[in-house]
């Protein structure tokens, strides 16, 4: 029981992730070396939020303010990020000459850095907990849940989700100097995270539900502000792939 | 563990301005004697006209970031056989049994005790890697070739069967896997036998890819369990620094080796380190040379206990590489003439400017795989994920950075340094700092 609840917790957490990954960022070096840029970035701005955690808890605070300087380091270091690869483009561009898509389409990058953030939270949120998963203790004896795992992996994989959908508006929100969307993007990812401290009496219902509408929310914004669209959607599902043949002539 | 794994080295080509500097890989033969003999020239000799290095800088940006990437994933493998072993085999966590070169155990409960015995044993460890380095470098110029390579391929031999004799027991134990004498023999003699050939001799790319890094990791198993606790760091911290020392002082024994080599124009020992293109056909000056080296000290240093075996399978390719040079010195004689030879260069860069080159290629040492999976590998034993993911994401980022660097210089660069000190700054600040808030979190459910 233990390993299968520690696979399906396992797929359900990190498979989608894990296709995104596959399709659209393993064929390309460059997007691999951003993906790890971030997640290199995120790890900063947990080092820097356990350093103000370490202090607050010397003051016996809640740990509430841990998780709102939390949220507002990752927003910072995004911006960071955002900073560092815009002017880094310059050089990708000679870099990806033969990849154009990532220069014509800026919200690849902000798409690749915004997954980074989500995979290297997830997992740290997540692994320790799906070591435990596979026994051979179990979870729920005490009058505890025993959905636990259940709901990690479901929260965990709505923050990956949302990290991404987060990244993608907030590149957009900083090029296009579109503040709106930057607000959302701190206010919703504070939100998010101040509602999960639900969690702790088991109001599962109350969070996930909740931080899976803000996530519909970002994520549709985010396509829109990419530029999808119905008919792009539409577009991509019917249509096949199209072939541009090229002569070579000698 | 010693020096040498300097390297990540690429031969850029001198015009290449990217993340990675390659080093162009003749493709049909190994032994390209040209490739040698280009490398020699000195950069400014070959430079060519600005726009046309521009160019060509452009040009190799784009097969830069291919090149991180495909030592990303070998250097990813090596950890990840690493980690799994330490975190399902106890055997490579127990403690008890140490290095002849670490004799202070690191017993007593005092804390000062505890660091003098661990600076102590670095000390002492650091003091045979530099010895044995000297060692090798006086055997090598004085031409002692056939003594190296017999030290070599002993090393490999005893590292492919004996540790990977161990290992496999250790493994079948844990997994109550019931295995007879006659099929352990069977399995044993096949696969140390094939790992010889491929390190030393010839085997397709990818087979011997898989022994090199399968070698690193067993290495990497012996340097865990048989370092005490604390040494461990501290030798990973000291081996950093005299990595920088040894490949960039100008007297370092590393930088002297490859000069060495590259005045003899023959490659130094090829099989010490692990190549994105084909290895054993690389010419390599440099790097090679200096990884190998510290290969090859490393292994000695290692071995203490049971065997030199670590850094062994390398230098078997020494032999090969030699029969090669021959080859190809009587190419370069022939190519010497036409091209202008300069002075040996007093750098190791390696530039080849190669009109045939189809493949370029990074090279890093196997030392550098030790290492970063001995930190890694380590960081795991204590069993928090979340500081074995944020070594790994370090050791990433400063492989990265590293590899950057070596763009810009476009010389051997000894590529320990920027990760290992990434990677122990996010291990403790991960373990110290990080790991008692990120288990609140999750202890309550709270996701940031």
């Amino acid at each position: 029981m233990a390993l299968l609840e520690f696979f399906g917790c396992a797929f359900l957490a990190f498979g989608p992730p894990l296709a995104m990954f596959l399709l659209t960022i393993a064929k390309d070096p460059i997007r691999i070396i951003i993906l790890i840029a971030s997640a290199f970035f995120w790890l900063l701005s947990l080092l820097t939020s356990s350093l103000l955690w370490l202090v607050a808890v010397t003051l016996h605070s809640p740990i509430v303010v841990g998780v709102i300087f939390s949220v507002l380091f990752q927003e910072l270091f995004r911006y960071l990020i955002y900073l560092l690869l815009r002017k880094a483009e310059v050089g990708l561009k000679k870099l990806t000459e033969s990849d154009t898509a990532i220069i014509t389409n800026k919200n690849i990058l902000a798409y690749v850095s915004g997954l980074g953030f989500g995979i290297i939270s997830g997992t740290f949120s997540l692994v320790n907990v799906l070591a435990d998963a596979t026994g051979p203790g179990t979870v729920g004896l005490h009058g505890d849940s025993n959905l636990f795992f259940l709901t990690s992996a479901l929260l965990t994989l709505c923050f990956i989700l949302l990290h991404t959908a987060w990244g993608v508006l907030f590149f957009h929100a900083l090029d296009k100097k579109k503040y709106l969307a930057l607000v959302w993007v701190v206010m919703s990812h504070l939100l998010v995270s101040l509602l999960t401290l639900m969690n702790s009496s088991q109001l599962y219902l109350a969070t996930i539900l909740p931080a899976y509408a803000v996530l519909v929310v970002t994520g549709l914004w985010a396509a829109g502000a990419a530029g999808a669209s119905f008919t792009s959607l539409k577009k991509c599902l019917t249509s096949p792939p199209t072939t541009v043949q090229v002569r070579i002539e000698d | 563990m010693s020096s040498p794994r300097s390297s990540t080295s690429s031969n850029p080509p001198e015009n290449g301005a990217s993340l990675i500097p390659n080093e162009r890989v003749p493709s049909r033969s190994n032994t390209n004697p040209a490739l040698q003999e280009r490398q020699q020239i000195p950069r400014e000799l070959s430079r060519n006209p600005v726009d046309q290095d521009e160019l060509e800088d452009e040009e190799e940006l784009k097969y830069g970031a291919a090149h991180v990437i495909k030592l990303f994933v070998p250097v990813s493998l090596c950890m990840m056989v690493v980690v799994a072993t330490i975190s399902s085999v106890t055997y490579y966590t127990q403690k008890g049994i140490y290095l002849v070169y670490t004799p202070f155990h690191e017993d007593s409960p005092d804390t000062g005790t505890k660091v003098w015995n661990a600076v102590a044993n670095a000390a002492i460890l650091l003091g045979v890697i530099v010895v044995m380095t000297v060692f090798l470098i006086m055997l090598y110029k004085y031409r002692c070739y056939k003594i190296i390579h017999g030290w070599l391929i002993m090393s490999s031999l005893m590292l492919l069967f004996i540790f990977a004799y161990l290992y496999l027991g250790e493994v079948l134990r844990t997994y109550n896997i019931p295995l007879d004498y006659i099929s352990l023999l069977f399995i044993m003699w096949n696969f140390g036998v094939v790992g010889m050939i491929a390190i030393h001799w010839k085997a397709p790319l990818h087979l011997q890819q898989a022994y090199l890094i399968f070698v690193a990791a067993l290495m990497a198993l012996v340097f865990i369990k048989y370092l005490p606790e604390w040494t461990t760091w501290v030798v990973l911290g000291v081996i950093s620094i005299w990595d920088l020392v040894a490949v960039l002082s100008p007297r370092g024994p590393l930088r002297i080796l490859v000069e060495t080599a590259q005045s003899r124009n023959e490659p130094l020992f090829p099989a010490l380190i692990y190549s994105s293109t084909v290895a054993y056909m690389a010419v390599m000056a440099t790097d090679q040379s200096s990884t190998s080296n510290s290969t090859s000290n490393n292994e000695t240093a290692a071995n203490g206990p049971r065997s030199p075996t670590d850094g062994g399978f390398t230098p078997a390719w020494n032999q090969e590489a030699e029969q090669r040079t021959e080859a190809r010195r009587h190419r370069v004689q022939a190519a010497a003439a036409e091209a202008p030879r300069a002075a040996p260069q007093p750098q190791p860069v390696t530039e080849e400017i190669d009109d045939d080159e189809e493949e370029r290629g990074i090279k890093l040492g196997l030392g550098d795989f030790i290492f970063y999976s001995v930190l890694v590998g380590k960081a795991s034993s204590y069993g928090d994920w979340n500081t074995t993911i944020a070594c790994f994401v370090a050791i990433l980022i400063g492989l990265c950075l590293t590899l950057l660097l070596l763009a810009i210089f476009r010389k051997a660069l000894p590529a320990l340094p920027i990760s290992i000190t990434f990677g122990l700054v996010f291990y403790f600040a991960t373990s110290k700092l990080v790991a008692p808030f990120a288990d609140s979190l999750t202890a309550q459910q709270v996701f940031i």
